[in-house]
């Protein structure tokens, strides 16, 4: 007998993104198949820079994400300075490389708390957003927003980091690792995490070789690939610190990388501090000569790439983008297929696409009414809920 | 370092190559004959390990350029670009997809918005645009759309 | 004032709806309310799950061609009376997507009524706060 049921996620939902509809095909508790429809948040773009100028671009590539809102501007900055071989002042690579790595911080401290969220452990979101807040307060303090910084030009960046901000980010540092410890310890000495995550939603280095994965989704898997590394842009070559793996290649392996990511990231703000050199942030440049470049960022979710194509206006002839996500999302056929249903809110979620797509869920019948649902998003998020209780009492927590 | 993996996908490759560019140490432009996407790809991303990072669609109003970029992670993060240039009549090459799956979704992707077919691919359903709410044959990343 | 107003300004529960092209940033920022710096729970709005318990609708972003039957239909289902606020640039305004070929020629004002506008890019929590605390007051006065 033919037991399957699809359950539709979607179709778009409020925090991603890039809203999507998953399609999973399930037979009683276990998801066989799944499809993704995605194309709701689709806003033309890449068709919308080539009309406008080339110092107008930062501004629209920077609403592409909100959480990413340097990683788009910085590729796309360096694509064009590739493209009409522009010089860049070395204050300005270090002043880059501090504002994206705040993003950093922020980003996987979002990610670490919406994942507690769905496992329902709201005391994980609610810390780890009470402990973003200090992060935005020092973005707010140096570029004047909380998000969308607008810190990215061709040829340096806008604002310069001021005497004063360098001391007070220096002062809060000591904060911000003392609450990276307590969300390390909240999530990697939990048994309940441990026995929650582990071994959920396997990825292997050849699925990721096979279908491009990038970032942490990558490094959990054990690809040691991060493009600050492996073609250092910024002031990555200039500074010490280490590219953060995992062998496992499941969610809590995910959470690993993302965690230990977040002192690289405080290391790399700290280094670049103290080492930023005096002088200019921008060298001004008034023309782009025609060619062609390629630049490319290790954003929070992995490598953001914009090709830039110049035929000597004053605006791209043609502006490729690709997000993380977009090589990331097509993974889930490696993830979620064999997963029971309780385990593929996490394992959607581990990728760190959007998470609020759970309340927007519902099981519906594959026989009989079709619309008749029989279970809804709320059901989903409650049954992942009921389990990591179920866990937590059989520890005894 | 860059001119020495330039040579061995010179000799690997052979006839299949029109010509080289070499942008800078960390960038390689290679054009080649559209046919063979296949086996290029297949050299560069199974035999030598390279990352299919994306592929970009450029119309330069005379022909399509299809760009399918590799990342040599592992040899210094060389970005080589494969090239392929086709008429601006009938915009058509072999698929990659069934070679690499990461070349799926972006072949989906530049059919639908730049009109730009890719045989033998094995799921080429739209990715992005509805057809409730966009007409077949309107390809909005060619120059010669408007939208108003 | 009737009953039902009167509930409404009193515990004002609140459904997000993000209405396609936005860049998710105002969408984390409404999430943010809920958490400890801002904590809107303590005035009794609470983000619900579906649109049939809401009080009020934040819509963000622009509405694209393929979600404005979906935006209109959940205004259908949404129990009146409901407040509708538009929460950021691209929600008021259509912003910067203005000109994009997949944006909605009917912006979100002329799909569904709008109650108030909270403008910003995105708009701070504090700002947000600000604007559904003079919705809830307007209802008041009347």
């Amino acid at each position: 007998m033919n037991d399957r049921r699809i359950i539709p996620i979607g179709p778009y939902h409020p925090l991603q993104e890039e809203p999507e509809l998953f399609r999973l095909e399930v037979d009683g508790e276990t998801v066989v198949d799944l499809d993704v429809e995605v194309g709701w948040n689709h806003r033309g773009i890449e068709k919308l820079c080539e009309t406008k100028t080339y110092d107008q671009v930062p501004f629209v590539v920077e609403r592409i994400c909100g959480i990413c809102s340097t990683s788009h501007p910085l590729a796309y900055v360096q694509a064009v300075e590739e493209a009409g071989d522009i010089e860049v002042p070395e204050r300005a690579l270090y002043i880059r490389t501090i504002i994206a790595e705040l993003e950093r911080i922020h980003s996987h401290l979002l990610w670490v708390g919406l994942a507690g969220h769905f496992l329902g452990y709201n005391t994980v979101w609610m810390w780890s957003w009470k402990y973003r807040e200090p992060v935005l307060d020092i973005c707010e303090t140096v570029t004047g927003n909380r998000n969308h910084y607008a810190m990215m030009k061709v040829g340096g960046v806008r604002r310069d980091i001021l005497p004063e901000h360098v001391d007070y980010i220096l002062e809060r540092i000591p904060e911000l690792v003392k609450f990276t410890d307590l969300i390390k310890g909240a999530v990697l000495d939990d048994p309940v995490l441990h026995a929650r995550l582990k071994g959920v939603g396997v990825m292997t280095t050849e699925d990721m070789h096979e279908y491009g994965g990038v970032g942490p989704t990558s490094r959990a898997s054990g690809v040691p690939g991060d493009v600050r590394r492996d073609d250092p842009y910024a002031a990555y070559g200039l500074v010490d610190w280490d590219v953060i793996t995992a062998p496992w290649g499941d969610v809590f392996a995910k959470a690993v990388v993302r965690v230990l990511e977040m002192y690289e990231s405080i290391r790399i703000v700290k280094e670049c501090l103290t080492k930023m050199p005096e002088g200019e942030i921008d060298s001004n440049p008034k023309t782009v000569p025609a060619g062609e470049g390629i630049g490319h960022h290790e954003a929070p979710r992995g490598e953001v790439f914009h090709y830039v194509r110049s035929d000597g206006t004053n605006r791209p002839i043609r502006h490729k983008i690709r997000a993380p996500t977009y090589m990331n999302l097509p993974t889930y056929k490696a993830s979620v297929v064999g997963a029971s249903i309780t385990d593929a809110t996490i394992i959607l979620a581990a990728i760190d696409p959007c998470y609020c797509c759970t309340e927007r869920m519902a099981v519906y019948k594959h026989k009989g009414d079709p619309r008749e649902p029989i279970m809804t998003g709320e059901d989903l998020v409650r049954l992942s809920q009921e389990k990591t209780a179920r866990l937590r009492k059989e520890f005894g927590l | 370092m860059t001119e020495k993996i330039v040579q061995e996908i010179q000799q690997a490759l052979g006839k299949k190559i029109k010509s080289v560019v070499i942008k800078n140490s960390q960038r390689v432009y290679i054009d080649i004959d559209p046919k063979a996407i296949r086996e290029v790809g297949r050299y560069l991303w199974k035999d030598r390990g390279a990352r299919y990072a994306i592929a970009t669609t450029v119309d330069n109003r005379t022909s399509f350029e299809v760009i399918h970029h590799f990342s040599l992670d592992r040899e210094g993060g060389v970005m080589v670009s494969i090239r392929s240039v086709l008429s601006r009549e009938k915009p058509s090459m072999p698929s990659l997809a069934t070679v690499i799956k990461a070349a799926s979704w972006i072949e989906r992707e530049m059919n639908e918005l730049m009109g730009v077919e890719f045989e033998g691919h094995p799921d080429m359903r739209r990715l992005i645009l509805s057809s409730e709410h966009w007409p077949e044959g309107v390809y909005p990343l060619r120059k010669d759309f408007s939208h108003r | 004032m009737s009953l039902k107003i009167k509930a409404l300004t009193k515990s004002p529960w609140v459904y997000h709806l993000c209405a396609g092209g936005s860049c998710n940033n105002c969408d984390i920022e409404i999430l943010d309310l809920l958490t400890p710096r801002f904590d809107v729970e303590r005035f009794g709005a609470v983000l619900v799950g579906s649109i049939r318990h809401a009080d009020a609708l934040l819509v963000t972003g622009i509405v694209t061609k393929k979600t404005a039957p979906l935006v209109k239909k959940l205004w259908e289902q949404a129990p009146k009376p409901c407040l509708v606020f538009a929460i950021g640039g691209c929600a008021c305004s259509q912003g910067l997507f203005k000109d994009c070929y997949t944006a909605n020629p009917v912006p979100l004002d002329e799909l569904i009524p709008v109650h108030a506008y909270v403008p910003g890019c995105p708009p701070k929590p504090e700002t947000m706060i600000a604007g559904i605390v003079k919705a809830l007051g307007s209802l008041v006065a009347k």
